[in-house]
């Protein structure tokens, strides 16, 4: 039997053999398209002049502060909203009328404000994360076992300790969900705001390569931004199932 | 022996005592709709009261009125002669459904240590309340396991434990083992009575099962539904400690089922 990961590879490895040939067999001379080979090169080198290491740490500090910043404004207004519900409806008009604004729709203001660099695209990266772990973690908060709620009604818990020993705790597998979508959110919005103008990070290097006529590097950084994502994915899913257990996957996952 | 006569004695003490809990003229509307109404009951201090009733007659509310979860539209609920408008550190619920009551992300021991966290017990003496009633419950070897890893029964003994960390006055407790099968019902029937007799807290026991109401109770009080209301009250004067096998082939035990499996049958006609 062959295993169901080999298995897996095949159709990419295949897909890569084809176009390997079919750009040789055309001779490919292209702005936009390069041979698989010659972006593997591209990538190697980029990884041993540690340009790419450079931008990836850029992209990564930007999309990881924004995570941290958007999700603990988020999980604060979504725990404090899931908890009173007359709070909640005073500010759904508020929230739902500012959620819909793309975050990249901000670029302008936020470049006005704080120009080029970290802080601007930490913003933007944050207003986008706000928005999945608000909402996620108020459904959390929402949807714990109403018993549990009883029972710390009946022991007199104290509102903090009612926060800290039985929401928190009981919406926690869910709360890790939501950050696990806002990480996805961050990546994608830091890659787009270096991309339309802030001047670091993997998406300015992808600029770069293009406006060079690299298509070998331009589609080297794309492997190596999608290698990230999947790389920030993954390690988040064996956080989560190292940290509830399979259960907590199967539950949360749907 | 002695403890029978104690027993007797308290079943059959006189109502002379203040009542621990107190329902007088309890109505209770959810929804625009009536659940009780004009409940008057006293509970006197140790005494174990049964309440029956077909489903639907709001057992489980006159439980949440006198545990404080619910406020009583019109009326008054006191215990010790002070109006109840909160939960009582002092008054212990039991949960029917244990698997939702029990915090799935602590141990055994944690669980128990969340009623001992609420009363403010200093973190150095926990540990040594925890096991005393972990081995009460009888628990003691498995502090260490998660509630999911526990058996229906030793999930409803951590709670109860839970409870009495409480160190309650009075037991709430709603059909409690109403989830179990017979063994294991049987056996934790008896230990709740051991626990009882040992703590003098006042139990007040719902169940839908008429033999258990009759085993375990004082006094067994029976609901009429819709909306519930008092429609019955027997004084069991069956011997004490009481035991699976004699008790229940007393010919008063019978005589006590036959009227409340009437009562019962006529309640839902």
């Amino acid at each position: 039997m062959i295993p169901e990961r080999v298995k897996a590879l095949l159709l990419p490895v295949a897909t890569l053999a084809i176009l390997e040939i079919w750009a040789r067999a055309i001779h490919l001379e292209s702005d936009s398209l390069a041979p698989p080979s010659a972006i593997a090169i591209a990538l190697a080198e980029a990884l041993r002049d540690g340009s790419v290491l450079a931008a990836t740490r850029d992209t990564l500090i930007s999309a990881f502060a924004g995570l941290l910043i958007g999700g603990a404004i988020g999980l604060a207004f979504g725990i404090g909203l899931g908890i009173f519900h007359v709070a909640d409806r005073l500010m759904e008009v508020t929230i739902e009328a500012i959620r819909p604004i793309p975050s990249i729709a901000l670029l302008p203001i936020a470049l006005i404000a704080l120009g080029f660099g970290y802080r601007m695209e930490i913003v933007i990266v944050g207003f986008a994360c706000i928005w999945p772990v608000l909402i996620l973690s108020r459904a959390a908060v929402g949807g714990i076992e109403p018993r549990l709620i009883e029972v710390s009604r009946a022991l007199r818990l104290s509102a903090a300790d009612r926060i800290r020993k039985i929401i928190i705790p009981a919406a926690l597998p869910r709360i890790f969900l939501a950050f696990r979508l806002a990480a996805g959110i961050a990546l994608i919005v830091a890659v787009t705001v270096e991309i339309a103008i802030n001047p670091i990070g993997l998406g300015a290097a992808i600029m770069t390569a293009q406006q060079a006529l690299r298509p070998d590097l331009m589609l080297a950084y794309l492997f190596w931004i999608g290698f990230v994502g999947y790389l920030l994915n993954t390690g988040l899913v064996v956080a989560q199932h190292h940290l509830f257990g399979p259960a907590a996957l199967v539950r949360d996952s749907a | 022996m002695s403890m029978t006569a104690a027993a007797t004695q308290r079943a059959i003490s006189p109502g002379a005592e203040r009542p621990q809990i107190a329902f007088s003229n309890v109505t209770l509307h959810l929804g625009g709709k009536a659940i009780v109404e004009n409940i008057s009951l006293d509970v006197r201090p140790g005494e174990f009261l049964c309440i029956i009733g077909a489903s639907g007659c709001g057992k489980t509310t006159a439980l949440r009125l006198a545990a404080g979860l619910y406020q009583p539209t019109s009326g008054a609920v006191t215990f010790d002669g002070k109006p109840m408008l909160m939960p009582r550190r002092d008054i212990a619920i039991v949960f029917q459904d244990y698997g939702k009551a029990l915090l799935p992300w602590r141990t055994a021991a944690g669980n128990v240590s969340l009623a001992l966290e609420a009363s403010g017990m200093a973190s150095s003496e926990r540990a040594v309340r925890i096991d005393e009633l972990l081995k009460t419950v009888g628990l003691p070897a498995h502090a260490g396991k998660y509630p999911a890893e526990m058996s229906g029964g030793m999930q409803q003994r951590l709670q109860i434990a839970r409870c009495l960390a409480q160190e309650p006055k009075a037991l709430l407790m709603d059909e409690p083992f109403g989830a179990l099968d017979a063994m294991t019902r049987q056996g934790l029937q008896d230990e709740v009575l051991s626990l009882v007799q040992a703590s003098d807290a006042t139990v007040v026991f719902v169940t839908h099962d008429l033999e258990e109401a009759i085993y375990l109770g004082d006094r067994v009080v029976g609901l009429l539904p819709h909306p519930g209301r008092i429609g019955i009250e027997l004084k069991i004067d069956l011997p004490r400690p009481r035991d699976q096998l004699t008790t229940r082939e007393n010919p008063e035990f019978l005589r006590l089922r036959r009227e409340l499996f009437d009562f019962i049958k006529a309640s839902e006609a």
